[in-house]
């Protein structure tokens, strides 16, 4: 079956173990999760929570609904099909000298990324973007030697008047 | 008014008219145990093991309808509970289990007999707590009822640390419960149900696959209704036993690996499957890419999870079945469909269950189906996993509706004794039938203590060969006949029972088999009946692992079961 990535917004009660709650399912099912994102939402005690998962379009109809049969889930909608802004952040330290370092900044510039520290064999870049971009970004740098990466993983948003989920 | 935890947890409680506890206590469940002291109306039972107070909960649930309650110490109490709690999850079973807790301060920190209860059950609960304040205790018991019983029924477990066990809060039950998460859909779409009906009034060879969904929900008349309305034969899962009764002209049996052959082929030649509050467990399946290869289905459910988990749907129907099976019924025709019943009837006689006569020898299925007679099918049969479970399920036919309890999707070896010991609580007005392999039978066979306790009226019959029958049976079939670890030393069970005061007999020839039931029969109380019967008898009909139900093995011997079947009942 043809797997795909598939991004997923749940609204989910603000109590404690409902993170545990999700990422159990997602083991004990052997559902692919890529990414998760978790954070308040507009409404009091919910947070959002944006999954990007891996498989087919059946299996991934099976997490929705398993995740829905959670109590402490309130809906789950999978946006992939729908027209959405995707954005994540990553701050990613590169070996710097320099040789080199103007060469970084031009690369950051051209992906309208940031330098938010440099020291004296180092720049720590601060990128957002949607997934591919910050990738991208990612395999650039590569030649000059990562030192350290920490990515925030998918948040998303359906565009126009009408809320995600 | 002020009340400590514990008295706002037996309160609650009663407010939920719970009469019955299963349990065992200890440490850190010491406060509730002694606030029971004061509400004599909270019956408890006091079982020998913490698997038997979860399985007994369970029996009481399954023939009551109601959730059943089951108390347990921290930590070695919570983890013997797991079995049981595992076993109500897989078999959609409404259980209400509470566990002591090491006090707040305690917690994380390794304490004595602290474990991390709610962390361990999670996956096999439909959800679970830790209390953290008195004063959500009420509220959490009132939601834990709500959700163990409403949409797919399941287990709830409650950890109560010891401090708010003791802590004092103001008693409300009032209040109404929030819970946005948690909506169960009841009520079937129209279009689907239309839709459905069409295909049903097209359909030339339908079949009804009736599961535990239509016991949950009771929706008996309303099966029938549909049967017979469009003359439909109806073939039950294993769970969905004494759904449908087993003598109605329209039974078609029951499917999956040991079901009737008829009953598996009648499947494959099907051009539509009703599958009423079933899950297409793969037992019940065999292969799944050749199940029902010429039909279409429809899939009636309560849980939307299950639409589509393992087999494509044509029409998928979330709601409970019996208002789902009520709105539908409305837009069924009455049809005929002689002729494909006709063709069943052909199958039936071309590929029947082997006789329980076994060339007279002393064969379970014999001994079942005097227990049958005995009984006039009326009984409520409780069995373990094995074996005797199958041959239970093929030759006690099951006429009166929710009296087949046995342990399907966890299938759990041990489940029949202290499940009996809960439906025969629930159940108290007549005699339970315990049938038990031997090898099921030694795994909670400590709960003859609490039947004798409790003066419980089950009448346990052991089909005694000597095996674990079942993966012996594999092991002929699959593994070269090489008995590793099958053959099983057994401790005489009529001195065991002695040992109790429960009165027992050895039974070794057929003529003894009748005069020994009608002797268990006539003793009030417990009595148990130690079958010796053949070693090596195998369970016929057999869907080998991985095959399609099509391709079902057949009873190599010749003689066949017939019974007389009615046209209405």
């Amino acid at each position: 079956m043809a797997t795909q990535k598939h991004t997923i917004v749940a609204l989910v009660l603000d109590k404690p173990g409902v993170f545990n709650r999700i990422s159990s399912l997602f083991r004990r099912r052997g559902f692919n999760m890529d990414s998760i994102a978790v954070g308040h939402s507009e409404l009091h005690n919910i947070s959002r929570v944006t999954i990007v998962v891996d498989g087919s379009t059946v299996q991934v109809e099976q997490v929705r609904k398993q995740l829905e049969k959670n109590i402490d889930v309130v809906k789950v909608t999978d946006i992939t099909q729908r027209d959405t802004i995707t954005r994540e952040l990553a701050l990613i330290k590169v070996h710097a000298n320099p040789g080199t370092r103007s060469e970084i900044i031009q690369i950051v510039t051209i992906f309208r990324a940031k330098i938010v520290d440099v020291s004296a064999d180092s720049l720590t870049v601060e990128v957002t973007g949607d997934t591919p971009k910050v990738d991208t970004l990612y395999k650039l740098l590569k030649a000059f030697g990562i030192k350290e990466i920490a990515r925030t993983g998918c948040i998303a948003m359906t565009r126009g008047d009408n809320a995600s989920i | 008014m002020k009340m400590t935890g514990s008295q706002i947890l037996c309160e609650s409680l009663t407010k939920e008219n719970v009469e019955v506890i299963f349990g065992i206590l200890g440490g850190s469940i010491l406060p509730l145990y002694d606030t029971l002291t004061q509400y004599p109306q909270l019956r408890h039972v006091l079982v020998r093991h913490e698997q038997a107070a979860a399985h007994a909960a369970e029996g009481y649930a399954r023939v009551t309808g109601k959730p059943g309650v089951c108390f347990a110490t921290s930590g070695p109490g919570a983890t013997n509970l797991v079995t049981g709690i595992a076993d109500a999850y897989l078999d959609s079973t409404p259980v209400v289990a509470v566990t002591g807790q090491v006090a707040t301060p305690f917690i994380g920190k390794d304490a004595f007999q602290e474990i991390d209860i709610t962390g361990i059950t999670l996956p096999i609960t439909k959800h679970n707590y830790l209390v953290s304040d008195a004063s959500f205790v009420a509220q959490t018991v009132k939601e834990a009822f709500y959700v163990a019983k409403s949409g797919r029924p399941g287990p709830i477990l409650i950890d109560i640390p010891k401090d708010i066990q003791v802590n004092q809060s103001e008693f409300d039950y009032t209040t109404k419960l929030v819970m946005p998460g948690y909506k169960p859909t009841l009520n079937g779409h129209p279009a689907q149900l239309k839709k459905a009906a069409r295909l049903i009034a097209d359909a030339r060879k339908p079949v009804i696959i009736a599961g535990h969904g239509i016991i949950i929900s009771e929706a008996y008349d309303e099966l029938k209704e549909l049967a017979e309305k469009a003359q439909i034969p109806v073939i039950t899962t294993l769970l969905g036993i004494s759904s449908f009764p087993g003598s109605h002209i329209l039974s078609y049996g029951w499917l999956g690996m040991h079901g009737m052959a008829y009953s598996n082929k009648a499947i494959d030649a099907a051009d539509l499957v009703i599958a009423i509050g079933m899950r297409f467990d793969d037992r019940a399946t065999g292969k799944v890419s050749g199940f029902a290869p010429r039909a279409k289905v429809i899939h009636i459910d309560i849980d939307p999870a299950e639409i589509g988990k393992n087999v494509k749907v044509d029409v998928p129907i979330v709601g409970d079945v019996k208002n789902v099976l009520k709105s539908m019924n409305k837009y069924i025709d009455v049809l005929d469909n002689r002729e494909w019943l006709e063709e069943l009837e052909e199958l039936q006689a071309k590929h029947p269950l082997g006789s329980f006569e076994g060339e007279g020898r002393m064969v379970p299925q014999f001994v079942i189906r005097k227990i049958w007679e005995a009984t006039r099918g009326e009984a409520t049969v409780v069995t373990g996993v094995g074996q005797h479970q199958m041959w239970t399920a093929q030759y006690y036919t099951f006429d009166r509706p929710n009296t087949f309890i046995t342990s399907g999707g966890l299938g759990t070896m041990g489940f029949e004794l202290p499940a009996s010991v809960g439906a025969a609580v629930g159940r108290p007005e007549e005699a339970i039938w315990c049938i038990a392999g031997d090898g099921s039978f030694q795994m909670t066979m400590q709960e003859l203590g609490t039947i004798a306790q409790e003066r419980l009226n089950i009448k346990i019959a052991i089909m005694n060969n000597g095996y674990l029958g079942m993966v012996r049976q594999w092991q002929e079939m699959f593994y070269g006949k090489r008995y590793m670890a099958t053959p099983l030393g057994c401790p005489d069970f009529v001195k065991l029972a002695g040992a109790y005061d429960i009165p027992a007999l050895n039974v070794t020839r057929r003529e003894d088999v009748e005069p020994a039931i009608q002797q268990a029969m006539e003793n009030p109380g417990c009595f148990l009946l130690n079958f010796v019967v053949e070693p090596e008898e195998n369970v016929y009909p057999m869907v080998p692992p991985g095959a399609s139900l099509a391709e079902v093995m057949e009873t190599p011997r010749k003689e066949v079961l017939t019974w007389p079947r009615k046209s209405t009942l």
